[in-house]
């Protein structure tokens, strides 16, 4: 596929399961790097339980989506982001997560928002 | 909803004609979504719907084009990983032809 | 009353709305609200001083889903939905925080 490849970015701000948002946007990256563009991922706030290893959904009968988080290096999304302060004010560490993630201060996380073309929010 | 009727059982499809409920697939079912395609299904079709399968159990998404290829030569072999090999086999998409006969839904980014 | 709250106590203050107005009673905490009752988090001091006043319960469910029921609070009961239902039936009013 060939035309213009954007830096994309999905700020990931919601837990998962209570609400769509989280699957939603895991689509929109599959999408987004299905057409080979630059994609990475943002998790701060309540979106760092989006990673949180051990998703067990039998029991609210709703499909688990933890285990797709393993594909995105397939399809080429390796940079993801997650804020330290999130994971603290959660009683969270790098080693609750099911991906490698790469950790840091919002500050630093603020600084790459800055160097995309496309920013979504979910 | 549409149905189909595969030895006498009715199983869902959707109106594409993708398989409603991926637990219900079996070989019979997966010759039959074959057929309504124009695919003579051989070993080595049966070897990617196999694939497709197993990367749905461990990732729960079926495959763009490209993650399928690539994943394919990883597993299969770089002659079985390039779009001709997988295109010959599935003249209308790999994607789109083969997760519709092993009973998955559209892979996302699938247009 | 039983008080059920359905949201992240950090990103919604609708717990902190039922700590301020309850004067005890249950609070079932289900789908985003049970990561009140997880080890470690920020809310955590809150929801144990409310202890003191209230019963505290969580579905089992939701903890499983989120991958936290091996860190659940002390303190903190786990029901499945037939202990749901039991305390709708065992409490003479509820109310479902939005």
């Amino acid at each position: 596929m060939s035309g213009d490849i954007k830096k994309f970015m999905m700020v990931n701000r919601k837990a998962p399961y209570g609400t769509i948002y989280a699957l939603e946007s895991l689509e929109v990256v599959l999408i987004a790097a299905a057409f080979e563009q630059d994609v990475s991922l943002a998790f701060l706030d309540d979106g760092v339980y989006q990673l949180k290893k051990g998703h067990q959904t039998k029991g609210i009968e709703v499909k688990g989506f933890e285990k797709t988080y393993g594909a995105l290096e397939d399809y080429d999304v390796e940079k993801l982001y997650v804020d330290q302060e999130s994971l603290t004010a959660r009683g969270l560490t790098a080693e609750d997560l099911c991906v490698p993630v790469e950790v840091m201060s919002r500050a630093e996380l603020g600084k790459l928002m800055e160097e995309q073309d496309v920013l979504l929010s979910f | 909803m549409a149905s189909i009727e595969v030895n006498g059982k009715s199983y869902e499809i959707d109106e594409e004609g993708y398989l409603v409920n991926l637990g219900e697939w079996n070989e019979e079912v997966g010759a039959y979504l074959a057929q309504t395609e124009n695919v003579t299904m051989t070993e080595q079709h049966w070897e990617v719907v196999n694939f497709l399968r197993d990367y749905y159990n461990e990732f729960q998404i079926a495959p763009a084009v490209r993650v399928l290829t690539k994943a394919i030569g990883k597993k299969l072999g770089a002659d079985k990983g390039n779009s001709q090999y997988l295109y010959e086999l599935f003249p209308y998409g790999p994607a789109k032809q083969a997760c519709k006969i092993a009973g998955l839904p559209k892979p996302t980014g699938c247009v | 009353m039983l008080h059920i709250v359905n949201k992240s106590p950090l990103d919604r203050n609708s717990l902190d709305a039922v700590l301020g107005t309850g004067d005890g009673g249950a609070i079932l905490l289900i789908e985003d609200g049970v990561y009140a009752a997880t080890k470690g988090n920020a809310y955590e001091p809150k929801l144990k001083a409310a202890m003191a006043k209230f019963k505290i319960y969580a579905l089992q469910g939701d903890l499983e889903a989120r991958g936290i029921s091996d860190r659940v609070t002390d303190g903190v009961a786990a029901v499945d939905y037939a202990g749901f239902v039991d305390l709708v039936a065992d409490n003479k009013t509820n109310q479902s925080w939005l």
